[in-house]
């Protein structure tokens, strides 16, 4: 075989980290990304990256770091790829910082760390609040060079539609679409590494960017690719509401000493600067001395839904309570948190350095996503890798934050050379695949575009993402109810019927944003179902999954992967055990030190 | 009941490069909390204009939303600025919505900024690294460095900069503000300045830092902030300096 040749879908931190492995090694790489890779989601990431590096003395290590990972992750997560990522971590905070990205520094010019949920120690490395905008930069610019010496070739502006599987169900390119010409196209490959991110849309408002619908995940899913944990989902317990997103206010600023907290009184009146000490509650340093502010976010969730649903104690009866930092000096601030504060203070027209701000949970991640093996990133069909929050292997049933900047870096950094070596390995490339096997995946992907602009029903696009972004953001994140769920999945059964008869507003063929929402659009609403019946089946409460009719972990019934694969049509979902050779499952819980 | 407030808005539509560019103006419901993005997103589910005819959805680029992916910059009212920021209630209405002018046209209000891309390429804005593997750590940062550095580093690449010069037009090759930022930030860094000379060089190439004018518009109109012309004061001594070395070892 001659040189052969890597696709990587999807231009952030895991993508660009698999583009950079694989073009070092002077093999090229075509990187197609629907947005300019500099503009992906990686950007919105905020607080930091951890690491083990004991650079505060407290007697850190990457051990401890691997046993609060697979205890925040209430010991879903297969445990050897985890334990090889937390050993890891300290070399990548190390590139990282070579690669010149501008990390906050001690007195002495070393890097800086601060606390993050799920660990009593200093771990995370950052910048500023922009940590993920910065790591994003330093990989795209390291994708720069190598694109200036003819390395990476990138297609901006192009959408996944389809892997294109030979007649063996082996990958042998994908098919895209340019969002300018609409043209459908097919790129040989031998081996395709996706990083497509996370999932936000399918529940209408999240934290997550506008691209991060989880279509590339779902195409693949309908190709036979099985996806595994889809019902973890992770809800931001701070974020600010807003109708066309939820904007993150990183736990970075508990981190630095943020308090969350509500007047004791409901109807408390009193500016929040006036309310005395003695009339705040911090529910959750009183619930959990030990972590505090700093408990996991699927705890801190919870408290704060306890707190508003049950308690009553919403600020002024509404969905919200206090993420207070007023306290903290404004030159610590302005270093440390200015990105966020800024956010904030933009939106909402208040300095959060003068008055406490405003936030309620949001959907933020994904924990589930396409199921990769325990060793190298590779899926279940051959010449398909996934890196990133669109595969499932590394947080089990909750992700500590500034856990997914390092699993994206090392999980994009083993798919590279993974997908290198099997690529190496073919005995016949994508080069010597029969042309038919590409025009017909075009033909399809045409013809498919062909009937959904040429739909004439009385649907529209946007009122049945708004419904399908509402039944999942009620039923489906939070608490889980399984007479819910049931109702839940019979409105997603009818939202895809209803689909079918959808019309399209715009039927042009440059720049259709339509077009491409409708696509985008469909597969969402099947990835919907592998969530909401991932849900549905399991009878336990594990970390961000929580049913209240099944309050307790069940490990005898339930310590277990779920693995969906679509089968004729219909989602069929199995399961397998969790690799727990390293650490036996323990109870979790954070009102007391582990 | 008092009559749900209205917002207006006109927007600039050109259906590709080679179509004729026209107005059209919706009327939408108000909200707290508007932004220009939410007026899009109304405008994409009911696509009919004020006056009762259809139409179709407006094409933008939009990500994070969050001011911080740089893709949603356009002329509002007359502004360069982001879409996700400019919160309705703020603005002036009929609110003005135009794609930006000094980037070539793809449809509506969406543009391509390709070139700015291709001028980090030019400046080679990265730090040449040996490679990815275990190298151990990277070199000690003051903090007066990164303090001085991070600001510049928050360059989202959304081209007001370049928007508001009066030097960027059709007649030349102005690399702008911003990707002059990008150089000042890179060789800054310890392992950057080992490189600086080839940045600076490229710097006084045609369309380098020769050509800015000193219209100082760019520094205002930065969403992010940037002190973007003392980086360019920056820049220009240091070019200065290496073409005055250059000339006397000559």
């Amino acid at each position: 075989m001659k040189q052969p040749k890597i696709i990587v879908v999807g231009g952030g931190l895991a993508g660009l980290m698999a583009t950079i492995r694989v073009a070092e090694s002077g093999v090229p790489v075509d990187l197609f990304s629907i947005v300019p890779v500099k503009r992906s989601h990686s950007v919105c990431a905020q607080g930091g990256i951890n690491a083990a590096k004991n650079q505060k003395g407290e007697g850190d290590t990457t051990a401890k770091h691997f046993d609060d990972t697979i205890y925040g992750g209430d010991f879903l997560a297969n445990q050897p790829l985890v334990k090889r990522m937390c050993e890891a971590a300290p070399g990548i905070i190390d590139l990282l910082d070579r690669m010149g990205v501008m990390f906050n520094r001690t007195p002495e010019g070393l890097l800086d760390y601060r606390r993050f949920g799920g660990t009593l120690y200093h771990r995370t490395a950052f910048a500023g609040a922009t940590t993920g905008q910065q790591l994003l930069y330093a990989l795209d610019e390291q994708v720069r060079r190598h694109e200036s010496e003819g390395k990476v070739k990138k297609y901006e502006g192009f959408t996944f539609l389809s892997a294109v599987l030979d007649d063996a169900g082996v990958c042998r390119g994908i098919c895209a679409m340019d969002l300018r010409s609409m043209e459908v196209k097919t790129f040989a490959a031998d081996a395709v590494i996706f990083c497509t991110g996370g999932v936000g849309a399918i529940f209408g408002r999240s934290t997550n960017s506008v691209v991060c619908t989880g279509s590339a995940q779902s195409a693949l899913f309908q190709q036979g690719v099985d996806y595994a944990n889809g019902e973890f989902i992770q809800v931001h317990p701070t974020a600010i509401p807003g109708e066309d997103k939820l904007r993150l206010m990183s736990e970075s600023a508990r981190g630095e000493g943020g308090r969350v907290w509500v007047p004791r009184n409901p109807l408390d009146k009193r500016p929040a600067k006036t309310i005395p000490e003695a009339d705040r509650f911090y529910f959750l340093e009183e619930w959990y001395p030990k972590y505090g502010n700093l408990v996991p976010r699927d705890i801190a969730t919870r408290a704060i839904h306890r707190i508003v649903f049950q308690e009553k104690l919403g600020l002024a009866g509404q969905q919200a309570v206090y993420l207070d930092v007023s306290h903290i000096p404004r030159e610590t601030l302005d270093r440390k948190l200015e990105g966020i504060l800024e956010i904030y203070e933009k939106f909402l027209g208040v300095d959060p350095r003068e008055e406490p701000m405003k936030v309620f949970p949001g959907m933020h991640y994904t924990m589930g996503g396409m199921w990769v093996n325990a060793e190298d990133q590779a899926t279940n069909v051959p010449g398909i890798y996934a890196a990133g929050e669109c595969e499932y292997q590394y947080h089990g049933a909750n992700r500590l934050g500034a856990n997914s900047l390092m699993s994206c870096i090392f999980g994009g950094g083993l798919a590279g050379p993974a997908a290198l070596k099997y690529a190496k390995n073919l005995e016949k490339g994508a080069d010597s695949t029969d042309s038919s096997v590409f025009s017909r995946e075009q033909k399809k992907q045409e013809a498919k575009n062909q009937e959904l602009i040429s739909r004439e029903g009385s649907e529209n696009l946007m009122v049945i993402w708004r419904e399908l972004g509402d039944t999942m953001t009620e039923h489906v994140t939070v608490t889980r109810i399984n007479k819910n769920l049931e109702k839940a999945d019979a409105k997603l059964v009818e939202l895809a019927e209803r689909f079918g008869r959808v019309n399209l507003s715009d039927r042009t063929m440059w720049s259709n944003q339509t077009l491409n929402f409708a696509r985008e659009l469909g597969n969402m609403l099947l990835l919907a179902r592998v969530i909401a019946l991932g849900a549905l089946a399991r009878n336990e409460s594990r970390g961000a999954h929580y049913k209240p009719e099944f309050p307790e972990r069940d490990d005898a019934n339930w310590l277990k992967t779920t693995r969906a694969k679509y089968v004729n049509g219909e989602i069929k979902l199995t399961y397998e055990q969790v690799d727990i050779s390293q650490i036996p499952p323990r109870a979790r819980r954070y009102d007391a030190a582990k | 009941m008092t009559e749900q407030k209205q917002v207006i808005v006109r927007i600039k539509r050109q259906a590709s490069p080679k179509e004729a560019a026209r107005w059209e103006e919706f009327s939408l419901s108000w909200r707290p909390s508007m932004n220009v993005i939410i007026c899009l997103r109304d405008i994409a589910e009911n696509p009919v204009t004020r006056g009762g005819k259809k139409t179709t959805p407006v094409s933008y680029d939009s990500n994070c939303l969050e001011e911080i992916c740089g893709s949603c910059a356009m002329l509002i009212n007359g502004k360069a600025r982001m879409a996700c920021s400019a919160l309705v209630d703020a603005l002036e209405q009929p609110i003005r919505i135009e794609p930006l002018s000094k980037f070539p046209l793809v449809r509506d209000l969406a543009v391509d900024r390709q070139f700015m891309f291709e001028s980090l390429k030019r400046v080679k804005a990265w730090i040449p690294i040996d490679g990815t593997y275990d190298l151990g750590e990277g070199p000690r940062v003051s903090p007066e460095i990164q303090e001085a550095g991070y600001p510049l580093s928050n360059c989202i690449s959304c081209g007001s900069c370049l928007e508001v010069c009066p030097q960027v037009n059709e007649n030349s090759k102005f690399v702008g503000a911003a990707i002059i930022s990008q150089v000042r930030l890179f060789n800054m860094h310890p392992t950057g300045a080992m490189h600086a000379k080839e940045r600076l060089t490229a710097l006084m190439e045609p369309g380098g830092i020769q050509d800015c004018a000193n219209a100082q518009n760019c520094v205002k109109a930065c969403p992010k902030g940037i002190p973007l012309t003392e980086s360019i004061a920056e820049v220009n001594r240091a070019a200065w300096k290496q073409a005055l070395l250059g000339w006397f070892v000559k």
